[in-house]
């Protein structure tokens, strides 16, 4: 028997043990061997792991034979006691052990590719993160206003994080433009304490105006604000609907006339709404404040009308100035559309964030099942450090991903009691903690057998029962196919593990560290799964199935074969290409997964959020 | 200190050591300690002249309250002070465990009301420590008359001291020499002018009850006689009231130097001098270093000053601790008696650290009717082994500003470590407030070394930890006397600070990271309870897109060379307490920037004084800066920096919606009031035409007058106040009217 550990044989540890033990402290471990050996070796090859021997193994000369006398003779006179435990012999036993060599050719190679694939990354952000083009930058700071990050920075607290969604968002969408960011910032930021959803619309992009990505990346962030029950802050300067676009903006269910609608709907929920108007809100865009429950308003600077002076001047022959019409005086003082009046951008911002001070939301720490000491408790950073995960990821997802190994890099302490640890083992399932919230991680460790999919039915099971939030590391190529397969039941077993993730009722994250196919998408809690975040790692990839296989299939199946085909898919699978399109939450450095993970836990379980257990209902299991 | 048991054990054989271990002071000492060697040397606790004191009433506020309580409590004396209504809660009244209301601020020189008090609750002394009614002979007698004993001098010796024409007259005769002058009662234009022709210009004009630098003139020819004459008399009749204008006029010494004798007589006849010390340091005539001994003076004229100090002393049948004055002519190394302060002084501390003695208790000692506890000899070979001390007077005034008096709230208070080479007296805790009503002496740091060297190092090094924020000190110019390379030669003289005004004043740069750690302190104001997983870099591209911060600042400190240039700091986050800071001065081309700084800052509110003070470590590239930074409660955008020994007062300057929003209009077209101050005269009229710089009114605070100039050329709108007014700080005085030009 192999001690899994360091993969020493555990009978040679027992051997050393009783070679060079003698004190009191060995007698107690030889009794535990001997009650050990008779119920199961795997028992005692913890306890008797050399690491927990190490000192006695080093530094004892007596006879074993001696020691054995000893212990027949304490037997005899007295019945036995339970050894002291101390915590960190108890939590040793969680504790992962990294086998990463930092200096082997593959880590080398791993660490260049995705270096690479980080650069790009790097360079296609830092652009974004510029803006629109400079003539427009310069042009919107000469009007004394601020740009939207900048206004965003304004807005949160000094010292915390924003985490911003889906910065990749409309790259290289529109053949006729650029449109960084997809023309509006959204994320998840803290302010006055409170954690909100913050929606800026970035007018040096277009004039702001909202392009389908737009509208999408709007409307997820307010689903990001309705599923966290997060309060709303708009920071308006948009010139409304992009016209050439109206068609894939204007008239279905998840477009413009959503973002009211979802507006109405989270205040009803009591979620707030608060805009800041520090630019145009022409028609349709006038409702996002007179939608809100408190509006500001930038004087000489933000307007509100349904019809811009020209659209006035064609309507009705009128001619009326821009301030006149719906400049932030009159609507402070006659309309009451506005209710505060802001002098600039700044002082609007410190209105807002006197709005929010006064939303008497709960600061930091949920008041649901997890209790203010859960949160605020200490936590360890791990042990090994989230670099190497550079080193660790392959861009070549034909290679296994050592997923113990990512999971030692993003929990606290590097600490994760392991469930079913030996059973479909190509799932791994275990609790951890992360920033000190207790989480459950659903991991890829290969391909999805039915055992596989049973564990992890089974331990989401858990995490629901008990409301704890799940977190899915996801490296996925399928469910595993062939006739065993499917006359072990793969797809009712399969179907298990998705009824479970589609129905437990608890905050879930997905992470796409490799590869993201076919049903293991489901399994693994997809988009379409409604994680509250999901991310992607530079080299994670996304399809039905992977292009190579994609183009055999075609081929297979007699039509007629596209050459293109396969480099097409192979680039449709690409994470930029995925983020771009928002299938994802953005792509993120792997090394930042553990922060991303716990600002969005923070973002779930923050708040007015309250996680009960119990709370889920499941489906019906097909067994 | 010593106790009393064993001093009073040793006391016969100190007197008996006198004639044989100071040789050298040879047949003059002996003879004015003569009359001691028939004293019976009977052990002190039980000599029947000896009558223990065992309760005081402490007739004083501040620091020197405190410390006469501090002695009188270990001493088992039962201690009871007095407080006027604004003193109420000041740290004097709460010190002991007795304290009685007097009413009004001016009550502390109610006389009969104090030995009326006294009287009533059986106390059986009365200290008066310095100032108030220390110097009063009515007094004294009163105290006397009401069986009380007087912790000082007898009111004779009093009197005759008091009056300077008449203790010239008796030190002329007992041959202590006096300056050439004319202190007699012919006191026509005239006939003064006459003397002072006899003595030779330059001569000083001096009231007989002057003190404190009022009511005297310098003049330097015979033209400026009578203007000066006028103006002297003007001054001291509103200072001192009637007879204040009686004129003494003196040889005027170009280079003076001011060294006193610390001396101590008891009712047995002995007369001690504790060394001198030399209070050369001074700015408005008043003093602000003292240090014992006296630098660059022969041992020859030293000791005979002492010997003079005691022949002085003697010659009005003095008891207790006084101070005899001496003007020293630094060309001609000459001395003459000034006057004798019939008290203990404010900077009796620097004799007593370099004597090692504790002169309160001695003050008790002899008042109970004891023998000095040492003898000249003793003192002598103490004040070898000890060497040097010095004492910084920290007063709430603007040195920048002519050391003009200042006042407020204590708002942050840091004090220097204490020891027995290091001490402060002081009356005030962080929270107190140093009123405009009296004396604006914050503290007394007193400083020991080996040497005067050693001395002045140590006491620059404890200044540098004196961080005080509220009111203007002078605790930054004390620090640069102490660099002055002239101070540490010893190269004083009571104009010294005029000499070196350009040394001492010149601005000083301020440092980038001063601005750097002041942005990073203020930041770290907001950032204390930053939950986890917060406050990291995120995601793709520069970690500083969304975390950098701009801040402003308006160098507000005259004693930089920056002083009125904005300063304008970026903050960037990179991770939690890793910044990348720019600095960029108003007119630098690029900015100076700190990468990859670890800062770690706590805030805390100051209780008493609600201050928002931030103590902040940074690494910066090259070094480790320390820093507090305190924001004052009252004026928010105050900021001072205290960092590496020094102080850095900034304004964060407002955004630009601040006064929009606020509905705040700078009235940059008046002129508001400086300081608490009664209007004491108003020199222009409304609608009259004035050129900048044309005084404007004229106030009067901590009894001292003050010009308010025009800081414009204009027409005048409004006064605001008529004489008499009193006014708050900040308060308008002159409007002006708008110019189209200036709108």
């Amino acid at each position: 028997m192999l001690c899994r550990v360091c993969k020493c044989p555990v009978n040679a540890i027992i051997t050393m043990s009783f070679s060079s033990a003698s004190r009191r402290e060995v007698l107690l471990f030889s009794k535990q061997l001997s009650r050990a050996a008779s119920t199961s070796p795997r028992s005692a090859s913890l306890p008797l792991h050399p690491r927990n021997l190490g000192l006695l193994l080093h530094s004892n000369q007596q006879q074993p034979q001696q020691s054995q006398r000893q212990q027949s003779l304490l037997q005899q006179q007295r019945r036995s006691v339970a050894t002291f435990t101390t915590p960190h012999q108890a939590n040793a036993i969680s504790v992962l052990k990294s086998d990463v060599d930092t200096d082997s050719p593959e880590f080398k190679e791993n660490e260049r590719l995705m270096g690479e694939a980080m650069a790009r990354l790097e360079e296609l952000t830092r652009k974004v993160h510029q803006g629109g083009p400079q003539k427009a930058r310069e042009k919107h700071l000469l009007r004394k206003k601020m740009l939207p990050r900048d206004r965003i920075t304004a807005l949160i607290d000094p010292g915390t994080t924003f985490l911003e969604l889906s910065p990749l968002a409309g790259h290289e969408l529109y053949p006729e433009a650029d449109v960084p960011a997809g023309g509006i910032i959204t994320g998840v930021g803290v302010v006055e304490g409170v954690t909100c959803v913050i929606v800026a619309n970035d007018s040096t992009v277009k004039g702001g105006t909202y392009y389908p990505i737009t509208v999408k990346k709007h409307l997820r962030a307010q689903e990001v604000a309705k599923e966290n029950n997060l309060p709303c802050i708009y920071l308006v300067d948009s010139g409304g609907a992009n016209l050439p676009h109206q068609s894939d903006v204007f008239p279905d269910r998840e477009h413009f006339g959503r973002i009211f609608f979802n507006q109405a709907r989270m205040s009803s929920q009591g979620i707030p709404q608060i805009a800041v108007v520090m630019g145009p809100c022409t028609a349709g865009g006038a409702y996002v404040p007179a939608m809100s429950d408190e509006s500001i308003i930038v004087q000489e600077q933000g307007h509100i009308f349904l019809a811009g002076p020209p659209l006035v001047k064609a309507a009705t022959g009128e001619v009326v100035s821009p301030e006149e019409l719906g400049g932030g005086a009159m609507h402070s003082s006659v309309s009451g559309v506005t209710d505060y009046l802001a002098v600039d951008d700044a002082h609007a911002i410190v209105l807002a964030r006197r709005s929010i001070a006064n939303l008497n939301w709960p600061r930091g720490s949920s008041t649901g099942a997890v209790t203010p000491a859960d949160f605020e408790q200490k936590f360890e950073e791990p042990l090994y450090s989230a670099d190497e995960l550079l080193g660790i990821a392959s861009t070549n997802l034909r290679k296994p991903l050592p997923i113990h190994e990512v999971i030692a890099r993003i929990v606290d302490g590097s600490a994760f009691a392991e469930f079913k640890r030996d059973y479909g083992t190509t799932l791994v399932t275990g609790f951890a903690k992360i920033y000190g919230h207790r989480v459950g991680i659903v991991a890829n460790n290969g391909i999805l057998f039915s055992s596989s999919a049973l564990k992890g039915a089974h331990f989401i099971e858990l995490c629901a029962q008990r409301g704890i939030p799940l977190v899915f590391l996801q490296n996925i190529s399928g469910f595993m196919v062939g006739r065993d397969a499917e006359r072990e039941g793969i797809a009712k077993n399969g179907a298990k593990l998705v009824t479970a993730v589609a129905c437990a009722d608890v905050p879930k994250f997905t992470v796409v560290v490799g590869g993201s196919y076919g049903a293991g998408n489901y399994g693994m809690c997809g988009r379409a799964y409604s994680p509250r975040f999901l991310w992607m790692w530079p080299n994670a990839r996304i399809g039905v199935m992977g292009s190579e296989q994609l183009a055999k299939v075609m081929e297979t199946v007699g039509t007629k074969a596209d050459p293109e085909l396969q480099d097409r898919i192979e680039r449709e699978s690409d994470a930029v290409f995925s983020s771009a399109r928002l299938w994802d939450d953005g792509v993120i450095p792997p090394q930042h997964t553990r922060r991303y993970l716990g600002l969005g836990l923070r973002a779930a379980l923050g708040g007015r959020n309250e996680q009960a257990p119990r709370g889920t209902k499941f489906g019906v299991f097909r067994m | 200190m010593r106790s009393i048991k064993r001093t009073s054990r040793r006391l016969p054989a100190s007197l008996r050591a006198v004639p044989t271990s100071v040789p050298g002071l040879g047949a003059r000492f002996l003879s004015t300690t003569a009359p001691t060697s028939s004293t019976v040397t009977i052990n002190g606790s039980t000599d029947t002249s000896v009558t223990p004191i065992s309760s005081v009433l402490i007739a004083n506020r501040g620091e020197i309250a405190l410390r006469v309580a501090r002695t009188a409590a270990s001493m088992g004396i039962r201690t009871t002070t007095l407080y006027t209504d604004i003193d109420a809660a000041s740290q004097h009244a709460k010190c002991t465990p007795y304290a009685l209301s007097l009413g009004a601020p001016s009550a502390y020189l109610d006389g009969p009301r104090i030995v009326e008090l006294a009287k009533q609750h059986g106390i059986q002394a009365l200290h008066p420590g310095y100032g108030f009614l220390s110097e009063n002979p009515a007094f004294a007698k009163a105290c006397e008359e009401a069986g009380i004993v007087f912790v000082g001098p007898p009111a004779k010796a009093m009197t005759d001291m008091g009056d300077k024409a008449r203790s010239k007259e008796i030190m002329n005769a007992s041959g202590v020499p006096c300056v050439p002058g004319y202190h007699g009662s012919e006191q026509s234009v005239e006939q003064l002018k006459a003397k002072a022709a006899d003595i030779k210009y330059p001569v000083l004009l001096k009231s007989v009850k002057g003190g404190g630098g009022k009511g005297m003139r310098i003049v330097r020819n015979a033209d400026e006689f009578e203007a000066q004459l006028k103006s002297a008399r003007a001054e001291a009749r509103a200072s001192f009231g009637e007879g204040g204008e009686v004129m003494l006029v003196e040889k005027y010494i170009v280079r003076p130097r001011h060294v006193e004798v610390q001396i101590f007589a008891d009712r047995h006849g002995n007369c001690v001098a504790l060394g001198e010390r030399d209070c050369s340091v001074q700015r408005r005539h008043q003093k602000i270093l003292e240090e014992s001994p006296a630098p660059l003076l022969d041992d020859v004229t030293r000791k005979d000053l002492w010997d003079k100090a005691r022949k002085a002393a003697l010659a009005v049948d003095y008891v207790g601790a006084g101070t005899v004055e001496f003007i020293l002519d630094k060309d001609t190394n000459e001395f003459y008696f000034m006057e004798m302060n019939t008290r203990l002084q404010v900077e009796h501390p620097v004799s007593e650290m370099v004597t090692g003695t504790d002169l309160v208790e001695w003050q008790f000692r002899v008042a109970a009717g004891e023998k000095l506890p040492l003898t000249q000899g003793e003192i002598e070979a103490r004040i070898l082994e000890r060497g040097a001390a010095i004492e910084a007077r920290i007063y709430a005034e603007n040195p920048e500003k002519g050391f003009f008096p200042d006042s407020g709230t204590l708002v942050h208070l840091s004090k220097p470590q204490t020891n027995e080479d290091v001490r402060i007296d002081a009356g005030f805790v962080e929270g107190d407030t140093v009123s405009e009503a009296y004396d604006g002496m914050i503290a007394k740091l007193i400083v020991r070394g080996k040497d005067r060297e050693t001395a002045i190092r140590k006491l620059e090094l404890a200044l540098r930890e004196y961080e005080v924020v509220g009111l203007s000190t002078n605790i930054e110019f004390l620090k640069r006397l102490c660099n002055s390379q002239a101070f540490i030669e010893g190269d004083v003289e009571t104009g010294f600070i005029d000499k070196w005004k350009t040394e001492l004043f010149e601005a000083k740069p301020t440092s980038n990271d001063v601005f750097a750690q002041a942005a990073l302190g203020l930041l770290g104001t907001q950032t204390q309870n930053v939950p986890a997983a917060h406050g990291q870099a995120l995601g793709f591209g520069e970690a500083t897109t969304q975390n950098s911060r701009k801040f402003a600042f308006r160098v507000q400190d005259d004693a930089s060379t920056e002083e009125g240039k904005i300063v304008e700091v970026e903050v960037a986050q990179l991770n939690n307490k890793l910044f990348t800071v720019s600095v960029r001065k108003e007119g630098d081309d690029k900015p100076q920037v700190f990468e990859n700084i670890v800062s770690k800052s706590t805030s805390t509110t100051a209780p008493t004084s609600s201050a928002k003070k931030t103590k902040l470590t940074t690494y910066f590239p090259l070094a480790r800066v320390d820093t507090t930074l305190v924001q004052d409660p009252a004026d928010n955008e105050k900021l001072t920096v205290f960092q590496l020994g020094h102080k850095t007062q900034l304004r964060l300057v407002s955004p630009v919606w601040f006064d929009k929003a606020l509905g705040l209009k700078e009235v940059a077209a008046s002129v508001v009031a400086p300081m608490p101050c009664k209007i004491l005269r108003n020199e222009v009229e409304e609608g009259q035409p004035v050129e900048k710089g044309a005084p404007l009114v004229v106030i009067e605070s901590m009894k001292m007058e003050t010009v308010i100039r025009s800081p414009q050329s204009g027409v005048i709108k409004k006064l605001a106040h008529k004489e008499g007014d009193i006014c708050k700080a900040g308060t308008v005085l002159v409007t002006f009217e708008e110019t189209e030009e200036s709108a």
